[in-house]
């Protein structure tokens, strides 16, 4: 039996000192679905993000995992229920190298984390796992290298290893193509759309031809509330989005120049 | 066990680091075991005691990214608890008041770090250092210390009630077993699966949480071995002086073994080493100089010498020189 709905929130509401960042957002992602965050700069996209994986506490409203209430639950906690976040900026484990960049978040379910006596040799039976985990996303190669020398790219693909090793259900990425060239923005979409395969994808982005390859359906927010929801024509169709968007978008090239 | 096919390029080149890292661990283990027959072994307890307590800070700094500014509590803990004990029951012997002292600083320790692991970084050391202070003014107060004299002539025992430790020679090798235990303790919770969630947590705090991790119960593991290593550090120390006072729960000292740690070079092994053993010879030369009254600034400049130009301390550029040209 899966439920329809794997995340849903009634009436998410965040406020910072009165200005309200987040206003009563109903969102349903849909059980296998690619379903994409969108809207211009300041519409509260990466507010909702921090408080769907609870980075942040909301000031009113409910967020469901699988018909079960998370709002008061800890970050930590939902991450080992299977909603695992990725970040804006690579977040990765620079001094370490990608084999144990992966291995770190294989080792937590095997219960010796807190084990400060132990040799650390005796995680190399993760290994295995872990060199599976980097082929997927073609580092293999690059298994022994110290992230911090790794291009960004890389990285990306680093991190979605990473992400994968916690075998998520729900996987939240906070724009995973931001700050790539083409070349890079390609394979990150292809890596997506091979690991949703399975899976529920959540992603905040920004850039829209990305959302129109990868997702099923796509909710627009503006200044903190949805403005629209559907799959990538209606949304585009729709006047209200073209205006918030061609308004913001008008303003960006303003201030660009 | 291990499956060969797991050993990748890098891991065989790591073993034979370790191999090497083994011998260069026996040469130094040999050279503490001849130095008391060059060196006044008094000096070389002094240098092990806070090298030790500079290990234990260096931990919790250089592994963790914790920057705690409240040291002193634990050391002057650990000496307090101990020297009272020896002083107070004869029948107790030294290791017996050392492992107590010890206890007494991990106690501490869970207390501190329950009440500052929340905060971050300046808030943090605030925190602790508040904590420290609180501590430094019980100390004055509290009946067993001795106030502003202290606690003197504590007797050093007999060491498992057989082997005296009046001798300096038999303290010294006792000093530097403890010393050798509390640094294979580090060495080994940094390459521990601990120690690579607490290098995940210092790379990336966020990333870590998203990964399950309840972060601040592994900055409290890692705070309270800290403490309690702090605390056998002035448990040892006790002993070996015969000696607790106020100096070594004063925010100075906090603030020494920053120093010792920095000049050595934070999250390096043999970096506190370094730093303890250069502080202490300062401080142990400039006294019999006619410079004696200037230890502190003389410190305080080669202090801001080594922010300026040398960040990394003695130990951490050592290593940068080796890779650039070894590599």
């Amino acid at each position: 039996m899966t439920q329809e709905f794997i995340l849903e929130t009634h009436g998410l509401t965040k406020q910072f000192r009165g200005f309200t960042a987040v206003d009563d957002v109903n969102l349903q992602v849909r059980e296998g679905h690619i379903h994409a965050l969108i809207g211009p700069n300041g519409a509260g996209k990466t507010t909702v993000f921090n408080l769907l994986t609870k980075f942040l506490s909301p000031t009113r409203g409910e967020i469901h995992y699988r018909g079960k209430s998370i709002t008061r639950m800890k970050a930590n906690e939902i991450a080992r229920m299977g909603l695992v976040r990725s970040f804006q900026i690579s977040a990765v484990f620079g001094h370490m190298t990608a084999l144990e960049n992966v291995r770190v978040a294989l080792q937590r379910p095997i219960g010796t984390s807190f084990h400060f006596w132990k040799s650390e040799r005796t995680l190399e039976p993760l290994n295995v796992r872990a060199l599976e985990l980097l082929d997927e996303v073609g580092l293999r190669d690059d298994a022994d290298v110290l992230t911090v020398e790794m291009p960004y790219g890389r990285k990306r693909a680093l991190e979605v290893a990473t992400t994968l090793a916690m075998e998520p259900t729900l996987m939240l990425l906070d724009e995973p193509t931001q700050g790539m060239g083409a070349e890079d923005v390609d394979r990150i979409v292809e890596l997506i759309r091979r690991v949703a395969k399975g899976r529920t994808v959540l992603m905040v982005e920004h850039n829209l031809s990305v959302v129109s390859r990868l997702c099923d359906r796509i909710t627009v927010l503006a200044r903190g509330a949805v403005l629209a929801e559907g799959d990538y024509a209606t949304v585009s169709a729709d006047p209200r989005v073209r205006e918030a968007y061609m308004g913001s978008e008008a303003e960006a090239e303003e201030v660009g120049a | 066990m291990v499956n060969t096919q797991t050993v990748t390029p890098a891991l065989a080149r790591a073993r034979r680091a370790n191999l090497r890292r083994n011998a260069f661990y026996l040469a130094l283990i040999a050279m503490g075991l001849v130095a008391p027959l060059a060196v006044y072994p008094v000096f070389l307890m002094k240098v092990l005691c806070f090298a030790l307590f500079a290990c234990a800070f260096n931990l919790l700094l250089g592994y963790a990214g914790l920057l705690s500014f409240g040291h002193a509590a634990f050391l002057a803990t650990g000496g307090y608890v101990t020297g009272y004990l020896l002083s107070s029951y004869p029948a107790l012997t030294p290791e017996m008041g050392i492992i107590t002292g010890t206890v007494a600083a991990v106690a501490l320790g869970v207390i501190f770090g329950a009440l500052s692991i929340r905060r971050q970084g300046i808030y943090f050391a605030m925190v602790t250092l508040a904590l420290a202070q609180l501590m430094f003014f019980f100390y004055i107060q509290a009946p067993f210390t001795g106030g502003e004299d202290g606690l003197h002539g504590v007797p050093r025992g007999q060491l498992f009630g057989i082997i005296s430790l009046r001798s300096n020679l038999a303290m010294y090798y006792f000093v530097f077993a403890v010393f050798l235990l509390g640094f294979a303790l580090i060495q080994r919770t940094i390459h521990s699966p601990f120690g690579q969630v607490l290098k995940a947590i210092r790379e990336n705090e966020p990333r870590a949480v998203s990964l399950g991790y309840n972060v601040d119960a592994y900055k409290l593991v890692a705070f309270v071995i800290s403490a309690g290593l702090a605390g056998l550090a002035g448990s040892t120390k006790t002993v070996v002086f015969q000696l607790a006072s106020l100096t070594d729960a004063h925010w100075h000292m906090s603030g020494e073994v920053i120093l010792m740690t920095l000049l050595g070079g934070v999250g390096t092994l043999f970096g506190p080493l370094a730093g303890a053993g250069l502080v202490v010879s300062l401080q142990h030369l400039l006294a019999q100089s006619p410079l004696g009254n200037w230890v502190s600034p003389i410190l305080g400049l080669i202090f801001v010498v080594c922010v300026l130009s040398f960040r990394s301390g003695i130990v951490g550029e050592i290593q940068k020189m080796y890779r650039k040209n070894f590599k």
